[in-house]
């Protein structure tokens, strides 16, 4: 193992994250905040309690679900998109790094990111409501293995994409709208039952719902099937590296 | 001389049936400074990208000092210092930190004395803090070799690595290439430029169509391929090579007459020449020689493989 190589990259990209710090972080904590007025206290003001919770602490975990996904993806589809995009990857495929290591060295950056500005606005959201956490170690445990497991899709995407346009087109097309309708703001029992239905595809709907398990103690879907859909989700991302770097996809000629 | 890189049978076929590489074997010696030659496309930079793991070979085979670049692929490349063609550089980075970055990313543990020293070698010390997006073309390129040595290589691939770069900047270039290879670093550069390899090559390889045409030392290339050429400046102008002197291959141009002969041959035929034309009646103006470049002697190899 090139411990070294992945303490490098790791250390670059995080030098990246503090050179942005006003985009990769105030942005994110400026937008929750946004949410928790607007959602929280105008409209959920008028709101009753969701599951026995009150609607400004019902959304936190889909909150930080919502922020977490898509900064994770960001990162570090962004990250690794970067120098393919300028050229500087010939340095990664001339140096004594296996893909492993790379991986490690781009995603747990991405996910150190995420985890980063999901803990951030966790903190933030105590500021605008009374939270509790029922199950602390379930909560952190969640969010890192979404933070690592979005950040995993990121770096293929990152990979896959040919241009800057393509490198949003998932993110902005299928991961917003999976987590906006994923049960974020509001419970699944809300839907009328075809909805309900149809929901139970949304992958999303496992990961918000098991991460809300461990701060209220309720969920909508068992919390065995929300860890078991991370696990899986983490296994494909993780499956479709390997078959990436076995064949250079994209990267190699 | 041992060989640190070793190519055998090199092919490369790309996706779209391209074939950049067909059959390519050479041995690159220890310490030397060895020039590839080729027009573009002529798969200098496959070459290249190939041994330094960018691009994989359809088939053959290459080792860096005695490693596999394919099966000991960690021992190999922590070997090799590459400096590519174009520009690549994280542009918000600073100087500095890039450097640092290539050399952990190599494996080496931090050595800022190591780190300082090359960049002092390189002129870059006063611009290490400086962003890199602020460093001027010629400065950017000195990075990229700072970066290439960070790791301390034994072997330094330089991809064209004075195109586009003024006149004194080449010679700068050429000044650090030579100081590299007094500390005992193999150096490989490609150019298209003759006058580079004439200039710091020990041995020159040409490269064309996927193929090398031939690997000499510069010297004996020069001289054993090296042709020169006789200028005859005639007192009256003539119209017509005369009468009598057909067997010599003459070139008539302005009032010139151009006689070629290797100078390596045994008899360069010039006397019998001298009075051949003094018996034709010509009277002498002047006489003058100059000897082919190496590009000329490139331009021939190239032409005859097309």
């Amino acid at each position: 193992m090139n411990l070294r190589a992945i303490k490098a990259i790791y250390i670059f990209e995080m030098a990246r994250f503090f050179r942005t710090l006003t985009q990769s972080f105030i942005s994110p904590v400026l937008s929750t905040s946004l949410y928790f007025v607007v959602f929280g206290t105008a409209i959920g003001s008028r709101i009753e309690q969701v599951e026995g919770v009150s609607y400004g602490a019902f959304i936190v975990p889909g909150l930080i679900m919502l922020s977490v996904m898509t900064q994770a993806t960001s990162a570090a589809s962004f990250g690794i998109y970067f120098p393919k995009f300028i050229g500087t990857i010939y340095e990664l495929l001339s140096a004594p790094v296996s893909y492993l290591e790379i991986v490690i060295g781009y995603v747990g950056a991405a996910a150190t990111k995420a985890l980063f500005i999901g803990t951030i606005i966790l903190l933030t959201a105590f500021l605008f409501v009374d939270l509790r956490i029922e199950h602390p170690l379930v909560m952190i445990l969640f969010l890192i293995l979404t933070c690592l497991c979005f950040s995993l899709l990121g770096f293929i995407i990152g990979i896959w994409a040919g241009n800057f346009e393509q490198l949003q087109l998932i993110p902005l097309l299928v991961i917003t709208p999976l987590v906006f309708l994923g049960g974020s703001f509001y419970a699944i029992s809300m839907l009328p039952p075809v909805w309900q239905a149809v929901t139970m595809f949304n992958p999303v709907v496992y990961l918000i719902s098991g991460f809300r398990w461990s701060f209220f103690g309720v969920s909508e879907v068992p919390i065995t099937l929300s860890l078991g859909a991370i696990a899986i989700f983490t296994v494909l991302c993780l499956a479709v590296i390997g078959w990436i770097f076995k064949t250079g996809y994209k990267i190699k000629n | 001389m041992n060989a640190i890189v070793s190519i055998q049978d090199l092919t490369k076929i790309y996706e779209g049936g391209f074939q950049a590489l067909k059959g390519v074997s050479l041995d690159i010696e220890e310490g030397e400074i060895l020039a590839l030659l080729g027009p573009n496309g002529a798969g200098k930079t496959t070459l290249i990208s190939t041994i330094c793991g960018m691009v994989t070979p359809s088939s053959g085979s290459i080792s860096v000092g005695g490693f596999d670049i394919a099966r000991n692929y960690r021992e190999a490349r922590r070997l090799i210092g590459l400096v590519p063609q174009e520009i690549t550089l994280e542009p918000f980075e600073k100087v500095i930190n890039t450097v640092r970055f290539s050399r952990g990313l190599f494996g080496k543990p931090a050595d800022p004395a190591h780190i300082e020293k090359i960049l002092r070698q390189l002129s870059l010390w006063d611009k290490k803090d400086a962003r890199i997006r602020q460093l001027s073309g010629g400065m950017k390129r000195r990075v990229l070799i700072a970066k290439a040595l960070s790791h301390e290589p034994r072997v330094l691939f330089l991809d064209e690595p004075t195109a586009g770069v003024d006149v004194e900047l080449r010679k700068d270039m050429w000044q650090v290439v030579r100081a590299l290879q007094e500390d005992g670093v193999t150096i490989i550069l490609t150019t298209h430029y003759i006058e580079e390899a004439e200039a710091i090559a020990n041995r020159v390889g040409v490269i064309d169509g996927g193929r090398i045409l031939l690997v000499k030392d510069k010297q004996a290339l020069m001289q054993q391929m090296g042709q020169k050429e006789l200028l005859i400046e005639l007192h009256d102008p003539i119209t017509a090579i005369p009468v009598g002197l057909e067997d010599y291959a003459l070139r008539l141009e302005d009032n010139h007459l151009i006689y070629t002969y290797d100078t390596a041959a045994e008899r360069t035929g010039i006397t019998k020449l001298l009075s051949a034309l003094a018996e034709a009646g010509l009277v002498l103006k002047d006489v003058s020689t100059q000897q082919s470049s190496l590009e000329d002697i490139f331009v021939g190899l190239v032409g005859e493989n097309g």
